[in-house]
């Protein structure tokens, strides 16, 4: 059968021609998706209409679930929390990432490919064993950092404690994902045609101006590319904090963030339909945020 | 994200590192010392915690909590913690090992076939219904991976899928950013008029894409493979889930166990800390080997998908 329609596009010519083989190559993936990602994806609108009850089983309440989670004080610290890590953390990796990747790109540096690696290698480790390490490392008892205070005579913060939890766990996203940021906006700059630099060194543009006027413009569809995966990264946080939980658990609570909150809803307290609101809401602010961004971004450049 | 998209030309995306770079700025041959010392400090700050990593693997439980965390203790026990770590338990650090391999390897292969498959077909093919398609796969990206995981482990359970190495290894086949990728990438890889001739000459379909087409997509194809190779690797909160049977667990959910055991508990499972430095490191060692080696493949497939997004 392939042959066959082959032949015929020998006569019709077009490239738009052979389409339907195109389900071949694109009905495994779909097939895929609709039953590992969409169906999972309305299923959890399904039993997000549900409430399960001591008497009388589990019970259609429509939107009742939303209505309890958009008051619900725990949940709406946790969104308020992942924000405020949003807010602060986000922007600091990235400018870490584009400093890093116009220092690569400006062929200034000694030792360029040493330091790529480098920067790189931390998105290749586990959050578990980057929060384990971390977590030692912060740690009051034996931690580096304090053993450090202890020989110079200052105290270190307790950067396990309430004050600095955030602080630590943005440090550790931060080293997570600063070198991943930077590989995608180092790759986007090997793009920008060199003519651009030859001109601009022609009309007597040092390496400052040309990042400011050249690169950093060139660069914004992938940085724009990175704020949104910073968008999902941060608001589905869960490893780190989960994983810090166990050396500060009077810091960090079951509901620190929307993820811990809709793990603990799922998995302690067996509230299964609630859970599933929670994280299908917890879905639309990311995409909500992320649409946004894109929105704020699409009008800027208009202007 | 398709709003922003730009078509440029795939001789650009070619242009590989190294010499060019010198090349096309003649005036920035000379090297900053400044720049390269901020940078360094940098290094330290990312390399620091692995360095610390790799010095406590070496140390007694003892020299552990005794000596100074970022430099050597007084004996040399990388090799007796080696062995510990694989022995402790009847040997179960083995077995999360190749847990991992086999999620990790089945689902990255998997992910990327998928993926390479359906973004050639966007990108090479109109057919009925790509728009529309394209479209909702791309609005999907945005959904996080976590808000699916508990669905998808109730899905699971009813029909008998949880605590089975399927409970990882499917949803990890379905990368929404792999066929995006592959889409851009296959857009500016294969020309048409290679794909004209070859149809002249007769050729299926399938044959053009496996004789002539995937050569010229193999970048791309890496670049999805490490990317989703590392994030089932690093998987954490699906497999927390989806296994209670530490004979299935990963690395990472094997290792958040003993820390938990180590942490909890008293002194009797102290020994357990070296265990999962030894361990951590260890589990670090090959994706970081996976980087460096196909590192020629990743950043030429990145560089076409991190521009035309």
């Amino acid at each position: 059968m392939i042959t066959r329609t082959a032949a015929s596009s020998r006569l019709g010519g077009r490239r738009s021609h052979p389409g339907n083989h195109a389900y071949i190559f694109v009905a495994p993936f779909l097939a895929c998706f609709v039953v590992l990602f969409l169906l999972p994806l309305g299923y959890a609108g399904y039993l997000s209409l549900f409430k399960d009850q001591l008497v009388g089983g589990t019970v259609f309440v429509g939107l009742d679930n939303y209505l309890r989670a958009v008051q619900d004080p725990q949940l709406l610290d946790g969104l308020r929390r992942v924000l405020l890590f949003f807010l602060i953390q986000v922007p600091l990796m990235l400018l870490v990432a584009l400093g890093l990747a116009l220092a690569l790109d400006s062929g200034l540096l000694r030792l360029p490919k040493l330091i790529r690696l480098s920067a790189f290698i931390p998105y290749a480790v586990p959050s578990v064993v980057a929060t384990l390490m971390w977590g030692y490392l912060y740690g009051p008892d034996f931690g580096p950092l304090t053993q450090l205070g202890d020989r110079l005579g200052f105290t270190a913060p307790d950067l396990l404690g309430d004050a600095w939890m955030l602080a630590s766990l943005g440090n550790i996203v931060t080293w997570e994902f600063a070198g991943y940021n930077m590989i995608i906006l180092y790759a986007a700059l090997r793009t920008v045609p060199s003519e651009r630099y030859e001109a601009a060194a022609v009309d007597g543009a040092g390496p400052w101006r040309i990042a400011w006027h050249i690169k950093i413009p060139a660069l914004r569809p992938a940085l724009l590319l990175c704020l949104i995966f910073s968008v999902i990264g941060s608001f589905q946080l869960f490893a780190e904090p989960n994983l810090i939980q166990r050396l500060a658990p009077t810091v960090i609570n079951s509901s620190y963030t929307p993820n811990v909150y809709a793990h603990s809803l799922a998995f302690v307290s067996q509230q299964v339909n609630y859970a599933a609101a929670v994280s299908f809401l917890l879905g639309f602010v990311i995409l909500a945020v992320s649409y946004a961004v894109l929105f704020v971004s699409s009008r800027n450049r208009r202007r | 994200m398709t709003a922003t998209m730009t078509g440029r030309p795939p001789s650009r995306r070619a242009r590989a590192d190294g010499p060019v770079a010198t090349r096309r700025r003649p005036h920035d041959r000379r090297r900053s010392n400044v720049l390269t010392l901020g940078m360094m400090a940098l290094l330290a700050y990312f390399l620091s915690p692995l360095f610390w990593l790799a010095v406590a693997s070496t140390k007694t439980t003892e020299d552990l909590f005794s000596t100074f965390g970022l430099w050597f203790g007084d004996d040399f026990a990388l090799f007796s913690n080696v062995r510990a770590t694989f022995a402790h338990n009847g040997g179960e650090y083995a077995r999360w090992m190749a847990n991992t391999f086999l999620y990790a390897g089945v689902s990255s292969v998997g992910a990327a076939s998928l993926a390479t498959f359906a973004g050639y077909g966007f990108a090479r093919y109109t057919f009925r219904g790509r728009g529309p398609m394209l479209g909702l796969i791309l609005g999907t990206i945005m959904v996080p991976t976590t808000a699916l995981a508990i669905p998808t482990y109730l899905l699971f359970s009813k029909v008998g899928l949880v605590n089975t190495p399927w409970a990882i290894i499917l949803p990890s086949l379905v990368s929404p950013f792999g066929v995006f990728l592959m889409w851009v990438y296959a857009r500016d890889a294969v020309s048409d008029s290679v794909l004209e001739a070859a149809r002249i000459d007769g050729a299926g379909e399938l044959a053009i894409f496996f004789r002539v087409t995937l050569r010229s997509l193999v970048p791309g194809f890496v670049t999805v493979l490490l990317f989703t190779l590392v994030a089932t690797w690093n998987n954490y909160f699906l497999p927390l889930i989806m296994l209670n049977d530490p004979a299935y667990y990963p690395i990472t959910v094997g290792l958040s166990s003993w820390s938990a055991q180590a942490v909890g508990g008293n002194g009797s499972n102290a020994e357990l800390l070296a265990f999962v430095v030894t361990g951590s490191l260890l589990s670090v060692i090959p994706l970081i080997a996976a980087f460096v080696l196909l590192q020629r493949y990743w950043q030429s497939g990145l560089s076409a998908g991190a521009v035309k997004e």
